[in-house]
């Protein structure tokens, strides 16, 4: 047996072995180092994947033994390579950072369990990409996503809304995973089959009829739940703002991107763009919501008092880009929306991460911590810049990539009219994140009152170490991939190519 | 406490070990029939939770404390990965549990490794179950019985 | 009388229909968490139903190994371990002779050989001799049958497609599985065979009820600590409180210019 050829399964298998010892761990210190571990030695596996994607092509690993269509297959070409990456990195990250702000937020009894959590939900999420088993997905979806309905209401502790946000998210997931298994019925009512390959292939053979059809707009509808389309957004707020600070990074990096990544999976590679009524789903229902959601989140955003919940909103609006790719049904949209997913979980989780900090130090997340920020917390307040920059879409950002590439897709469809949306929308963004960095750099800090003094009563300082070069290590990597953008461009204009071309 | 609710004691003791066998019976026929490592984990905790409805939750949390269920879900889990971690060791991937018994003809390996994997889901179901009772029958009662 | 058959012939398609829609009204309509959690339940429920009743097979049983046919196939000198390779959750392999399990290892047989894995062939190839003459015969069959795209799963599927409940179906599945259809009857007279429901849905629907029995806790136990926190677990109640916390009235429209200052840690100074 050689390392190479088990490589697919280990992104599932070492957070599988490892997570259920959290539960005996004693100190949350110990599970603390176990979790960065673990997550590092996923994240390495799935650099391995990709390098290997990158250059041998699509990976096949058949579980158990078992040939596809029988067996459960999992199936790694660029598309998931990219999200696998982000997904474990982002994990690889945002838990080393963790420490501090969760020992301060959460009941120190359950670190453990919220190491053991995280790892979970990691393991969910990576599963969901890297399986080529329609039915898989929605095991894994749910793995993932019980696993951040426990985490989401750990911030009950510091703020009881979290317990109504995470049961509200717990009815709206459910419903969307529920709407998506009936759709997964109708798929394999139709065609016989839960491979997502061999869905196709029987799809291209005998044709669809209205099963199909129903099968596929009940999974973007369920699918358009987990994912916060707009209007299907509400669940995503509450969970965003009252989750402890890691768990929201993590989340608004990872779980919203995996299941765009599915909508993108199903329309392109299980379905197919070529028949007509997925051509109609994405014109005149995605189409409109996308950009629907791009306006009106975004609007939302600009009147938040609460940092996280702007943030929040944000996500909505950037989820609103993503679909805006995929709706254009283009090779080029498509990259432009890969590309994106991998950015905004780049600068998603920098973001959250910097609240994290404020909130580690002032106790609060709303805009009145920022005051002055950058003459308290410097380093902080211009990781907040640079990735708020970045949500912007300023050059020599990973942001100004994506827009670019989804500006070139719309040009290139022919709809220059969505350009012009896009470019307005993002003003919008400027409007918002404007605001936030205008209180950083220009206003005083408070010489007095609440905020004057951190949570313990000192003057304030900056955030711990552990912190600080996790999230610099995201800012960073905002910058360098919209300097190289040659690599993301590259993969995911082939991860694109790939999906489109079917097979 | 000690003479109330006699009857129900002793229904109790009579019914406990039959559930248990019963459980053991479904887990180790799931390989044959109906059954499996789910529905026996379920049975299982079931006679738990029957004793700790009648003695209450104080005297099972004595009988099986929250520690050994802890360590029983962990064991349990490492039953089903750990087998996957076996397969792959020795060549085959994960889960392909021909590899457990390359030489048999008619896929004894098939049989061991389902057993196994059964056996670790019976023991997590079980433990999360007796978990899940210990948790909501176990929290401080701040409903009052006229509020019902 | 058209329209009658019409509905009553897709009668499980109905009562899916019903209950989703109620368990989604109940979700979205009743304010009480507890009342939302047996809505979820309902609607979930309705798809469990709804995936068993498309892996019915008019006529047949559930796809359980029984021991008479185990006595059976001993009297066929048949191995009985020989066909037990589907995994541990599908125990429908019979011998050889029956007919539309027999196909569902044949049809396996032929993607293993053709999806030209050597590893995974090597062991079905142990598999495919384990059987005695009848049954080799039957998988050759089966084999050359079935293209490499063509799973299992579709002679499951196209059985199920037969069954008169479900004959709207037809129009895809059937013309795919119908020449096997009109092969199963024929060789169906030959044995003494149980014919067996498609086991994948059950399968399926046993993983989706564990996932919704977790759910279930999940949303229990939220609903146990949002009563301890609030002391109340009506979603109007638990809005007004909210409200409250953060605006200081109930109603936060009637005074627009509160907002500031919250979020701070613990507004409604809950535990």
């Amino acid at each position: 047996m050689s390392l190479i050829e088990q490589l697919p399964v280990l992104p599932i298998i070492i957070p599988l072995v490892a997570a259920p010892f959290c539960l005996i761990i004693p100190n949350g210190r110990i599970a603390y180092f176990y979790a960065i571990a673990i997550s590092a030695l996923t994240f390495l596996s799935c650099i391995g994947l990709l390098h290997g994607v990158a250059a041998g092509g699509t990976i096949s690993y058949y579980l158990g033994d078992w040939a596809p269509p029988l067996g459960i297959e999992y199936r790694i070409d660029l598309a998931n390579a990219l999200v696998l990456t982000l997904i474990s990195g982002v994990a690889a990250l945002v838990i080393p950072a963790s420490y501090p702000s969760i020992a301060a937020e959460a009941n120190p009894k359950q670190i453990p369990l919220f190491y053991g959590a995280m790892l979970i939900c990691m393991l969910g999420l990576l599963g969901v990409t890297i399986t080529g088993d329609a039915f898989n997905v929605f095991v894994f979806l749910e793995i993932s996503s019980l696993a951040t309905y426990a985490l989401v209401a750990l911030g009950g502790r510091a703020d009881r809304r979290a317990l109504t946000a995470s049961f509200n998210y717990l009815v709206m997931g459910t419903l969307g995973a529920t709407f998506f298994v009936i759709g997964l019925g109708l798929l394999y009512q139709a065609t016989g089959t839960l491979n997502m390959a061999d869905i196709r292939v029987q799809l291209l053979e005998n044709g669809t009829n209205r099963m199909v059809e129903a099968g596929y707009a009940f999974i973007i509808i369920g699918m358009g739940l987990k994912a916060a389309m707009f209007p299907m957004h509400l669940w995503l707020p509450n969970a965003y703002t009252y989750a402890p600070s890691a768990v929201s990074a993590f989340i608004a990096a990872a779980s919203t991107k995996v299941a765009v990544y599915v909508l993108i999976r199903f329309t392109f590679s299980v379905v197919g763009a070529d028949f007509d009524f997925v051509s109609a789903m994405l014109s005149y229902v995605l189409m409109p919501l996308a950009l629907a959601g791009m306006f009106f989140a975004s609007l939302v955003a600009v009147f938040q008092t609460d940092v996280k919940r702007m943030l929040a909103y944000s996500s909505v609006g950037q989820i609103g880009y993503m679909l805006l790719g995929i709706s254009l049904g283009t090779e080029a949209g498509l990259q432009a929306s890969i590309i994106h997913i991998f950015n905004h979980g780049l600068m998603k989780a920098a973001l959250f991460l910097s609240v994290a900090c404020v909130m580690l130090r002032l106790g609060v997340h709303t805009v009145d911590g920022f005051n002055g920020l950058a003459k308290r917390m410097p380093f902080t307040a211009a990781a907040f810049i640079f990735a708020g920059l970045s949500l912007v879409g300023v050059p020599l950002t990973v942001g100004f990539v994506s827009k670019w590439y989804l500006l070139q897709a719309a040009f290139e469809a022919d709809r220059a009219w969505i350009a012009f949306l896009i470019v307005a929308s993002s003003l919008i963004a400027v409007v918002y994140v404007g605001r936030i960095i205008e209180l950083i750099l220009l206003r005083e800090p408070p010489e007095d009152g609440p905020l004057f003094r951190d949570v313990d009563g000192n003057p304030v300082r900056e955030a711990p170490m552990v912190m600080l070069v996790p999230m610099w290590i995201l800012v960073l990597a905002n910058v360098y991939f919209g300097l190289r953008t040659d690599v993301t461009a590259d993969l995911a204009g082939r991860a694109a190519a790939s999906l489109i071309g079917g097979q | 406490m000690r003479d109330e609710h006699l009857i129900l004691r002793i229904m109790m003791k009579v019914l406990f070990a039959p559930i248990i066998l019963f459980a053991l019976y479904v887990q180790f026929h799931g390989d044959y029939g109906p059954g499996g490592g789910f529905q026996a984990g379920v049975i299982f905790a079931v006679a738990f939770i029957l004793h700790g409805l009648i003695h209450g939750v104080d005297a099972t949390r004595i009988a099986l404390p929250q520690k050994v269920l802890s360590i029983m879900m962990v064991v349990g889990l490492m039953f089903y990965a750990g087998t996957g971690v076996l397969t792959m060791l020795l060549g085959g991937n994960l889960l392909g549990y021909d590899v457990i018994d390359p030489e048999s003809t008619h896929h004894a390996g098939q049989h061991y490794g389902i057993l196994l994997v059964e056996f670790g889901v019976g023991l997590t179901v079980a433990a999360t179950m007796i978990t899940i009772f210990y948790h909501f029958a176990g929290r401080e009662p701040e409903i009052r019985d006229e509020d019902w | 009388m058209d329209i009658l058959q019409f509905v009553i012939e897709r009668f499980n398609y109905w009562i899916f229909t019903v209950l989703m829609m109620v368990g989604l009204y109940t979700v979205i309509a009743r304010g009480n968490l507890v009342k939302k959690i047996i809505g979820l339940n309902i609607f979930q429920t309705s798809v469990f139903i709804y995936y068993i009743s498309i892996g019915k097979v008019s006529g047949g049983t559930a796809p359980i190994f029984t021991t008479e046919h185990q006595k059976e196939l001993k009297k066929h000198e048949h191995h009985g371990d020989a066909h037990h390779g589907d995994g541990h959750q599908v125990p429908t392999h019979q011998d050889g002779g029956h007919q539309d399990t027999a196909h569902q290892d044949g049809s396996h047989q032929g993607d293993a050989h053709d999806s030209a894995d050597p590893m995974t062939m090597d062991l079905h190839a142990g598999d495919l001799h384990a059987g005695d003459a009848n049954t080799s015969a039957t998988l050759t069959r089966a084999g050359e049958h079935h293209g490499v795209s063509t799973p299992d799963l579709h002679d499951g599927d196209a059985n199920a497609l037969h069954a008169p409940a479900n004959d709207a179906l037809v129009s895809q599945g059937g013309d795919h599985g119908g020449d096997h259809g009109g092969e199963i009857a024929t060789k169906a007279t030959e044995f003494i065979e149980p014919l067996y429901s498609n086991p994948l849905p059950h399968v399926l629907i046993l993983t989706a009820i564990v996932v919704g029995v977790a759910t279930t806790a999940v949303g229990l136990a939220l609903a146990v600590r949002i009563r301890e926190a609030y002391g109340t677990i009506e979603e109007d109640e638990l809005e007004t409180a909210d409200n409250v916390a953060e605006f200081g009235v109930a109603d936060p429209r009637q005074q627009q210019d509160g907002g500031q200052g919250a979020g701070r840690l613990n507004p409604g100074g809950a535990q």
